[in-house]
């Protein structure tokens, strides 16, 4: 049985599900392929920040897209409750980078400032705070916090209720969405591609390689190639507790419900992300209690750990194959914080049928032009 | 509504629920206490409200959450009881209270 759509997305996760609600919305007739629970599953262990001020030091185009997608946020936030009833849980108060040491905070600001220049003519608003500044914006933080950069832009949203609501409002708006239907096998023509899954052959003029880490072996076979590793990142959920915090912080946020959630570990693992290493653990604990003491009468309730999909840089990749126009790759570990700009964004670039000009910083052959390497 | 068993054990300790005394055996939990005193629910939920009582008894499923002895969202079917115990109601979400936690040193 073969089947013909418009488009082809591959990975049912943040980045697939929202170019592919990006795509159906605008008539295009989507399929999106989900490979199942087997798959990693990057979008169920995220954050959940939508965050602009520590991403694309020394990549201005980054800088520029992650900002667009903060933007582009309200909107999507406001259609999706609109259309599906689901709220995301938006909230974009601005927010806070904590630096609990004097060296921190001097990092913190040349970092800011380097980021402010490189913003150019789209200006970045920023403020360094000192301890008591930063207590006016976010009171019961403790004695060890030196000092922070606040950005107006940042916010957060709940990652879980994001994903369903795309999920529902890609499904309400007519896509058709195959679970359990990992690519077993594809073919690449120009504007021509056909792939089998969960049984069936879908055949589309384009295709969307968005399948995460599954990218670094699927994009070979398009024309495309996606260099993605795993970078292991662990979170601890506090039980609930009544709102104290106003706004997010890069490692710190309270969820609607009232969770406290720390994070944003790094840890180089490989593809392990059933282990969770207590010394790291403990470190993400002490740091959460030294920014805000009342933490520690809060109990843990669950911790998990997950893989963030990385590039060699740390950007994003978009990407089209040069070969075989119509294929394109979407890679990246910001699927909450990018949501805004795959829908609204990324998706017309795609339904237009190519990627315009500005977007070549992204493409993975800057892992092969030294000229271009950063 | 709910009894225990006859002639298991003696109810010999007594705790306070919601301040009112019950007699339970040596070793029953602070759920059962709960139960045995026959309030309409123990906590609300934090986010919709709902009223709740101990439901699976075995830690899982945390319906019995409760303030014990001063201390908020305990699982009442995980902690046994002792003389004077002080089991009192979660009402929503618990409280952390900034200015009060002993900071760490740096």
């Amino acid at each position: 049985m073969s089947v013909t759509h418009d488009v082809i997305v591959v990975g049912g996760g943040l980045v697939g599900t929202a170019i592919a609600y990006g795509l159906q919305k605008r008539g295009l007739s989507t399929v999106l392929l989900d490979e199942g629970d087997v798959a990693h599953r990057a979008s169920r262990g995220n954050f959940g920040l939508v965050w602009v001020q520590s991403k694309g030091l020394g990549a201005p185009h980054y800088q520029r897209w992650t900002r667009g997608s903060a933007e582009a946020w309200p909107s999507l936030a406001t259609e999706l409750a609109e259309r599906t009833g689901l709220d995301t849980a938006l909230h974009q108060p601005g927010g806070i980078h904590i630096c609990l040491s004097e060296e921190e905070f001097e990092q913190r600001a040349v970092y800011m400032a380097q980021l402010q220049r490189e913003a150019g003519n789209l200006g970045m608003e920023y403020r360094m705070l000192n301890h008591a500044e930063t207590a006016e914006m976010l009171p019961g933080i403790g004695r060890a916090v030196v000092g922070s950069s606040w950005t107006p832009y940042d916010g957060h949203a709940s990652p879980l209720y994001l994903l369903r609501a795309l999920h529902t409002a890609f499904r309400d708006a007519g896509g058709t969405y195959r679970p359990n239907a990992g690519v077993s096998e594809g073919t690449a023509a120009p504007r021509d591609f056909s792939v089998q899954a969960g049984g069936e052959t879908h055949r589309a003029p384009r295709i969307v390689l968005a399948a995460g880490l599954g990218n670094a072996a699927l994009a070979p076979r398009f024309g495309l190639e996606a260099p993605v590793r795993p970078q292991r990142g662990q979170v601890l959920v506090t039980e609930r507790t009544r709102q104290l915090l106003p706004m997010p912080t890069t490692s710190i946020r309270q969820t609607d419900e009232g969770s406290v959630m720390i994070g944003d570990s790094k840890e180089e693992a490989g593809y392990d992300s059933l282990t969770q290493t207590p010394e790291l653990m403990r470190g993400m604990a002490q740091r959460a209690v030294l920014t805000f003491p009342w933490i520690a009468e809060l109990n843990i309730v669950r911790a998990w750990s997950a893989l963030r999909v990385m590039a060699p840089d740390g950007l994003p990749i978009y990407d089209e194959s040069g070969r075989f126009p119509g294929a394109f790759t979407a890679n990246c570990h910001s699927g909450v914080t990018l949501a805004g700009a795959h829908a609204d964004i990324l998706a017309p670039m795609i339904a237009a049928g190519e990627l315009p000009p500005e977007m070549a910083p992204f493409s993975a052959r800057r892992f092969h032009d030294v000229r271009s390497a950063a | 509504m709910f009894a225990p068993r006859p002639d298991i054990r003696p109810a010999t300790v007594e705790v306070f629920v919601e301040g009112r005394p019950v007699l339970v055996p040596e070793g029953a939990s602070a759920a059962a206490a709960v139960l045995l005193a026959g309030l309409p629910a123990i906590r609300e939920t934090p986010v919709g409200g709902a009223p709740r009582l101990p439901y699976c008894m075995m830690g899982i499923c945390f319906d019995c959450l409760a303030e014990i002895d001063g201390v908020a969202n305990r699982q009442a079917c995980m902690v046994t009881v002792e003389p004077g115990m002080r089991i009192a109601a979660q009402r929503g979400a618990r409280q952390a209270r900034p200015g009060t936690a002993p900071e760490v040193a740096a």
